[in-house]
């Protein structure tokens, strides 16, 4: 047991736990002020709703030794998860620690797709479809990446802090969201512009913020690798935010600041795969790349698709979360980290085929799960509130509270 | 000349503008408002207290047309904002003394 380590890992753990707040403000301030605190509310419901359903069964499903598919049952309301070290996941940290750090990236993940479902998703529905998509599609990934018996950690393949686990994950789910949803009915007369873009670009403080617990974070020590993600972290989101900037300056004219924070946060989701496999070179190309990928996906091919992925979830995520996880078999290095792979670039010609199976795994299986979710939940609560509700807002129609007054 | 003030829905205030300016309104001036008319009763609650709100979110809609369009432009709101439930809102038309475009100092008609 190292006390560094300890309270490195439990310190990340908060920095994580405020992302999902975080997100909740990025998310939040993009929405029309209708429907703001359905954000809000979706996000800190999912914070009690998940931190539950992990210490209750989430965790021993994902990180129980078990086969090759899930975790076993073992570790149900965390028997046996007690203040000792589990080895295999962290030598030097008591297990609770590596549980709770854990937890938090079950928290976020799914409230990442309410990026796609923003303004028009019935609250019961929301409800039951985020416990049975973290149960069913969350702990199984994760288990495959991470977990003890997972198939893809046998296989070898990289993901540092959660490129396919987190990213591309919900960002297929978003997609395949935005497809069962449908588009929100305002789009047929114009696209609303966030109502907030100061509570947008607060929110990507915090999601930097907090990224640095995120992907530093699981280096799961007070290290020299933790030095490097949270190193590589900042490069890539500053390159990403600098080069979504240059990108609209260039198409549009004038570089803003949504683009910058849409950027920023591209980056940081790029890195999370590569954090502790890359140096700063890889990071930077990283970076400057993943904004071209990204505005190409929210700014180009989604208008003309026509699917109503709200808030980008997709185009971010998922489309950052690819390159991330491809990128991480062209660059990674074994001089950054031995217990690595290298990649195409430096000599290592297994790795980028392992990141392509593991992509394309995910994706699959994010995709087929997620569209039976939505069909069961669709048939049992209804997913989508009545066109009344959705133009009085979901503020008013799903909590009965509004965000602001005008007088008083 | 006459001044259209339309007190609609917030939701509708999409399809008012659309129908206005289709319908080639002037111009028009739009403020967020609170009030209630005869339709009171939305509920929200607060710290698990439900209450009544008096004063609700509105939009008003100002426009100056020349007399003649007055009658046009009012039922053009009217179609554009109804839902047939109660809240839908009110319009007041009221006469407008002189109007005048401050570039060239033009007044009446011409000016709207």
């Amino acid at each position: 047991m190292n006390a560094g380590d300890t309270a490195w890992v439990l310190m990340s753990s908060a920095l994580v736990m405020l992302m999902t707040p975080g997100l909740a403000f990025f998310y939040g301030g993009m929405v029309r002020r209708k429907n703001i605190l359905s954000i809000l509310m979706q996000c800190f419901i999912i914070l009690c709703v998940m931190s539950l359903q992990w210490v209750l069964f989430g965790y021993s499903l994902a990180f129980a030794p078990g086969n090759w598919f899930i975790g076993g049952l073992q570790w149900l309301g965390l028997n046996g998860v007690g203040q000792e070290p589990f080895v295999e996941y962290a030598a030097t940290i008591p297990h609770m620690a590596f549980m709770i750090f854990q937890a938090m990236f079950a928290i976020i993940t799914p409230a990442l797709i309410i990026g796609a479902f923003a303004e028009r998703m019935k609250f019961s529905a929301f409800v039951v479809f985020t416990l049975l998509w973290a149960t069913l599609v969350y702990d199984p990934v994760c288990h495959w990446v991470w977990g003890v018996g997972g198939w893809i950690r046998n296989l070898g393949a990289l993901d540092f802090a959660g490129g396919t686990v987190v990213h591309i994950n919900a960002g297929i789910a978003a997609l395949v969201t935005a497809l069962v949803i449908g588009r929100r009915r305002c789009l047929d007369k114009n696209v609303p512009s966030p109502h907030n873009l100061p509570f947008v670009v607060l929110g990507t403080a915090l999601l930097w913020f907090g990224w640095f617990g995120f992907n530093a974070g699981s280096a799961l020590g007070a290290n020299g690798l933790a030095a490097n993600a949270f190193v590589v972290t900042n490069t890539a989101a500053a390159a990403a935010g600098l080069s979504w900037a240059l990108i609209e300056w260039f198409r549009v004219g004038k570089p803003t600041m949504f683009g910058v924070a849409s950027g920023a946060v591209a980056g940081l989701v790029a890195i999370t795969p590569a954090a502790g496999f890359v140096g700063v070179v890889p990071a930077v190309i990283i970076g400057l790349m993943v904004s071209v990928f990204c505005y190409l996906a929210a700014a180009i091919i989604k208008p003309k698709m026509g699917y109503d992925d709200a808030l980008d979830a997709f185009g971010v995520h998922c489309v950052g979360g690819i390159w991330g996880a491809l990128a991480t078999g062209l660059f990674a290095s074994k001089a950054v980290n031995a217990a690595g792979a290298d990649g195409l670039f430096f000599g290592g010609s297994g790795l980028f085929l392992k990141q392509l199976l593991a992509v394309g795994a995910t994706l699959a299986y994010a995709v087929m799960v997620t569209f039976i979710l939505y069909k069961i939940v669709d048939a049992l609560l209804g997913i989508r509130i009545e066109e009344r509700e959705e133009e009085i807002g979901l503020d008013l129609s799903q909590h009965h509270e509004r965000a602001y007054t005008m007088i008083e | 000349m006459k001044k259209i003030e339309a007190v609609i829905r917030a939701e509708k205030l999409d399809d008012v503008m659309e129908a206005l300016k289709s319908a080639g309104a002037p111009g028009l001036m739009v403020t967020r408002i609170e009030g209630h008319g005869r339709q009171k009763g939305l509920t929200e609650q607060f710290r698990g207290r439900e209450f009544k709100v008096d004063l609700l979110p509105k939009i008003k809609v100002e426009t100056v047309v020349r007399d003649a369009d007055a009658a046009r432009f009012v039922d053009i709101i009217a179609r554009a904002a109804k839902t047939g439930e109660i809240g839908d809102g009110k319009i007041f038309v009221s006469a407008v003394a002189d109007v005048m475009r401050i570039r060239t100092k033009e007044m009446g008609d011409g000016a709207v």
